[in-house]
């Protein structure tokens, strides 16, 4: 595709979200309580989109992940949160 | 347009989501042994689910024409109870011979814990044993990378394993290259949310090509979509992907990794 086309089958939708974002950010300001390591997380991984060069996405999906490499004793329960606690 | 779904938990949708994907083209769908949303406590209640996968579903889809097929194991987010897993594993080879059954499936991690490994090397000595292929789950969101890791290590250390007859599911931007690289199959599921989404997904394809590629929508009891792999094509054409070559993906990859079965046959005008 060229770039004019991405543009014209994505731009709004990336526009959309990107607001999301910054009202999501603005959002978690206002609100009270403690600190959490998910909104940490997501600041960290906010870094990569300004990164030049492909990879985005990996390095953001990357950033969210448990970077361990070993088992755990035991599960601890069965969900996910969408990043790691450390 | 025809596509195959080849993950899709059908016991927990309507008749209404088969007439959608009937109408939409859908020419098999293939439905991997799940968590039902709470756990099962006995092998026998498994032995029912296993029951409903190999008798009953398959009947209901045939009302609309779909032919119906299954993968059978316990779920990684069952396997922290080693002893269950055990007896549960124990019933399957009874089930194996049934006429639709493709292999074992979906096993794999689910937060990464000791007892899930066990377990999943105990299924991939049940499908070495047996000849069976394989359908993997890798965990979710945080836990993805990590376990997919896990789960390439136990499949190489199996000198049985033959990488081409494994196919690991839930692949992302992160780990798809990954997987490919050890020369398994690789599914991208097409979720809302979390997972990929329809344009994540033909990015993916972009970057690393369409071969050993399927796409899914492993529709089930929480937000999923059951047409999620015809949006997905749409998108495709959206892009500029010609028909045959949205074909490839949709429809002749899966046909092409779950023909190794024999027991995968459709029929001759699909
Ligand atoms: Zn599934």
């Amino acid at each position: 595709m060229t770039r004019a086309q991405v543009l014209d089958l994505y731009f709004m939708d990336a526009r959309c979200k990107l607001i999301e974002i910054a009202a999501y950010l603005d959002r978690l300001d206002r609100a009270t309580g403690e600190a959490d390591f998910r909104a940490q997380a997501f600041r960290d991984a906010l870094r990569h989109l300004a990164s030049d060069g492909a990879g985005r996405a990996a390095e953001v999906l990357r950033s969210l992940s448990d970077p361990t490499d070993q088992p755990v004793d035991k599960a601890p329960g069965k969900g996910a949160v969408g990043a790691w606690p450390g | 347009m025809r596509y195959i779904e080849p993950h899709g938990h059908m016991v927990s949708r309507t008749t209404d989501d088969y007439l959608d994907m009937v109408t939409a083209g859908c020419a098999a769908v293939c439905e991997p042994a799940f968590w039902a949303g709470f756990d099962r406590g006995t092998a026998s209640g498994f032995r029912d689910y296993f029951a409903q996968l190999t008798e009953h579903e398959p009947k209901r889809a045939a009302r609309y024409g779909l032919p119906h097929f299954c993968w059978l194991c316990i779920n990684p987010k069952e396997s922290e109870d080693v002893g269950l897993a055990r007896d549960v594993i124990a019933t399957i080879p009874e089930f194996l011979s049934r006429p639709t059954v493709l292999g074992i499936g979906e096993i794999g991690l689910n937060k990464n814990s000791k007892n899930e490994l066990r377990v999943l090397e105990m299924h991939v000595d049940l499908a070495a044993r047996h000849d069976q292929l394989i359908l993997v789950h890798t965990p979710h969101l945080e836990d993805k990378l990590k376990g997919t890791r896990l789960i390439l290590d136990v499949l190489r250390a199996d000198s049985r394993i033959k990488p081409g007859r494994v196919l690991i599911d839930h692949v992302e931007e992160h780990t798809v290259r990954a997987v490919l690289d050890r020369g398994h199959w690789a599914g991208m599921t097409l979720y809302p949310i979390s997972k990929c989404t329809p344009a994540r997904a033909v990015d993916i394809l972009d970057v690393n090509g369409t071969e050993r590629l399927w796409m899914n929508s492993a529709c089930d009891w929480g937000e999923s979509v059951p047409l999620a792999v015809p949006r997905t094509a749409l998108e495709m054409r959206r892009r500029g992907w010609s028909a045959s070559a949205i074909d490839r993906v949709v429809y002749q990859n899966p046909v092409r990794f779950l023909s190794q079965c024999p027991n995968f046959r459709l029929p001759a005008d699909a």
